[in-house]
């Protein structure tokens, strides 16, 4: 299947096909809003929890769903740093960098980590494990240095703790 | 795990309008217990005794300041907004998009007080003759997630929240947004874009969100605190609002105040607006491992740093805006004597380059080329005007010269770190002027 946007591009959907509950999801969350492309990063969100990241064919598929166009879509998936448009690992990693962390030793963690994972800032360990990437201010700034690991908010966060730490995800 | 909000004293629902109600396990408050605690009684009373217009003129009278950091009057910007005969009801919109760096104040409501938001985002609702209220909920958040939509639930299903409110033949709801990421969303236009689901790009102003917001509407954008605020005032008054905050401060209530950085005992307090900074620092248990403090931001990145000296003042929106820095959240950032002034103001730059969202050239640019900048001087290879550079490169980021505060935000930390610690900035530079950087530092790493 392939969907033309209207700015001429035709983006192939690659034979993704939206999870029907997913695709449920999305429809259940259109009606929160007056206008259809509101509901478009949560839309992403929906295929992401699925997938991890959000596959190309996906575009595509959320934008026929949502009756808005495939560039709109591609716009906002590109826009905002939680939605992953390359896959990540299985755990996602999301060290905060900004300043009071900084000033609680983030560096020294971040360093740690890079070393321990044997991966950059951006990238995904070999075993699909783990993705760690950099995070705005966490909002957890009495508990400097905070990491977000998936839903789970830990901190603060000593170099030496993280084998333990990351022994809970598999 | 240790407590984020802590007490100077006893809480009482007279003095502690905004926390009075939390547990010591920082379990949320349910409807039941919010009910049996003068819950919704505001709504109650809003209902029974107010118009729209008396509503808007008690809150405006307390002189409840916006708590999101800019402290514009939120009963003044309700007077603005759009509405009566032939105008169609439009949208209250809570900025819960809490990415501020060092800011950890509306996390802490939401977690455990979702009923007071609820109940703030309602009166909000009455008052601007709204028919929907969203919470912009940043994605990270994701206990406050939980706590809210539990809170939704149960009171819509109380009859707060819906069609015909309390038998008031008044409708009103709310919905969650999560969003996905971007300090920029928490400013107000660029929220709104995200909210319908764009590039959370800003707006020009005007039109302003109360003649023409979310999906060209009348709305009204209030940050998590300021609305916290709200059904205290309706219960108790706007004299009782103001005199919180006593000799203090010419500005109502209370605050949640808060600090982190390398003290004894980081957290958050409620306590009356104008408080001084050296009796929050000292409730804080001052700095740790027998450091010195060497220099503060009273209330986020986007604020200005400041000096020990500063600390007697009284934190509020005036004061610290005369020291030419600004109150902002109100959360303290300390910073100590062992800590490289270059060092953290290039970390504060990278955090404003990477969030730019790069529509108006100044920011896009000149964001990332200060942190080139910084990073040189950081690094002992600065050359001679590099100061000088970034001085020119603070003021044409200033208010007034981007699209939005976003750059204005990033300039002021910029400005004022050279401003106190120039000599800090001077060690760095180690070439003449016109020499090209041995190695320059690539901008795409930011």
């Amino acid at each position: 299947m392939t969907t033309t946007a209207t700015i001429g591009t035709t983006i192939a959907s690659d034979g993704f096909a939206l999870d029907p509950a997913d695709r449920e999801m999305i429809l259940e969350e259109r009606a929160h809003y007056p206008y259809p492309q509101a509901a478009c990063i949560e839309a992403l969100k929906i295929v992401q929890k699925r997938h991890g990241h959000v596959p190309d064919g996906a575009i595509p598929a959320i934008a026929e769903t949502l009756g808005i166009r495939v560039a709109d879509v591609e716009g906002v998936a590109t826009f905002y740093s939680l939605i992953f448009r390359q896959p990540v690992g299985r755990h996602v990693i999301l060290i905060c960098d900004s300043s009071s962390c900084f000033l609680t030793d983030y560096e020294a963690l971040r360093d740690a980590f890079i070393e321990h994972l044997g991966i950059q800032v951006g990238q995904t360990t070999a075993d699909g494990r783990f993705t760690l990437l950099p995070v705005c201010c966490l909002g957890a700034c009495d508990r400097g240095p905070t990491i977000l690991i998936g839903e789970d908010l830990h901190g603060p966060v000593t170099p030496d703790e993280i084998p333990r730490l990351l022994e809970a995800y598999a | 795990m240790s407590r984020i909000l802590q007490s100077a004293g006893e809480r009482r629902a007279e003095t502690h309008p905004l926390t009075w109600r939390l547990h010591d396990d920082q379990s949320p408050v349910l409807l039941e217990e919010y009910l049996d605690t003068q819950g919704y009684a505001a709504v109650t009373k809003a209902l029974e005794q107010h118009t729209y217009e008396s509503l808007t003129e008690e809150v405006k009278s307390a002189n409840l300041r916006g708590r999101g950091g800019a402290g514009f009057s939120a009963g003044f910007k309700w007077s603005l907004t759009m509405k009566g005969e032939g105008v169609p009801r439009g949208y209250i919109v809570c900025n819960a998009d809490e990415m501020e760096p060092g800011t950890f104040k509306d996390r802490l409501l939401m977690e455990q007080q979702p009923h007071l938001l609820i109940e703030g985002m309602i009166l909000a609702g009455i008052a601007n003759r709204a028919k929907q209220g969203y919470i912009f909920l940043r994605g990270e958040y994701h206990l406050a997630a939980a706590a809210i939509q539990r809170a939704l639930a149960d009171a819509r299903a109380d009859g707060w929240l819906g069609a015909d409110v309390r038998g008031s033949g008044w409708d009103f709801d709310i919905a969650l947004h999560t969003g996905a990421g971007r300090y920029i969303c928490g400013e107000e236009t660029a929220l709104i874009n995200s909210l319908e689901g764009k590039r959370a790009n800003p707006r020009a102003k005007p039109p302003f969100p109360g003649q023409s917001g979310a999906w060209g509407l009348p709305t009204v954008v209030n940050n998590v605190e300021t609305l916290c605020n709200v059904p205290g005032i309706v219960n108790h008054g706007a004299d009782w609002f103001q005199a919180l905050s006593g000799d203090l401060s010419s500005d109502g209530g209370t605050k949640l105040y808060g600090v982190s950085g390398k003290v004894n005992n980081p957290g958050l307090w409620e306590l009356p607006m104008g408080t001084t900074g050296n009796r929050i620092l000292e409730l804080a248990g001052g700095m740790r491992d027998g450091l010195t403090l060497k220099s503060w931001l009273p209330g986020g990145g986007s604020t200005g740093f400041l000096l020990p000296e500063h600390l007697e003042l009284a934190l509020d929106f005036d004061t610290i805006g005369k020291t030419g820095s600004r109150m902002g959240t109100g959360l303290l950032t300390v910073v100590a004597d062992n800590q490289s002034m270059v060092s953290l103001t290039r970390n504060l730059e990278e955090f404003f380059a990477r969030e730019s969202c790069g529509w108006c050239t100044p920011c896009r640019d000149g964001l990332p080329w200060s942190v080139k900048l910084l990073r040189a001087l950081e690094a002992g290879e600065g050359e001679a005007g590099d100061i000088e550079l970034l001085e020119q490169m603070a003021r044409d980021l200033g208010p007034g010269k981007t699209f939005c505060a976003h750059a204005p935000g990033a300039a002021m930390p910029l400005a004022s770190a050279i401003h106190y610690f120039r000599d800090e900035f001077e060690r760095g530079i180690t070439r003449p002027k016109g020499e090209a950087h041995a190695d320059p530092i690539p901008v795409g790493s930011v």
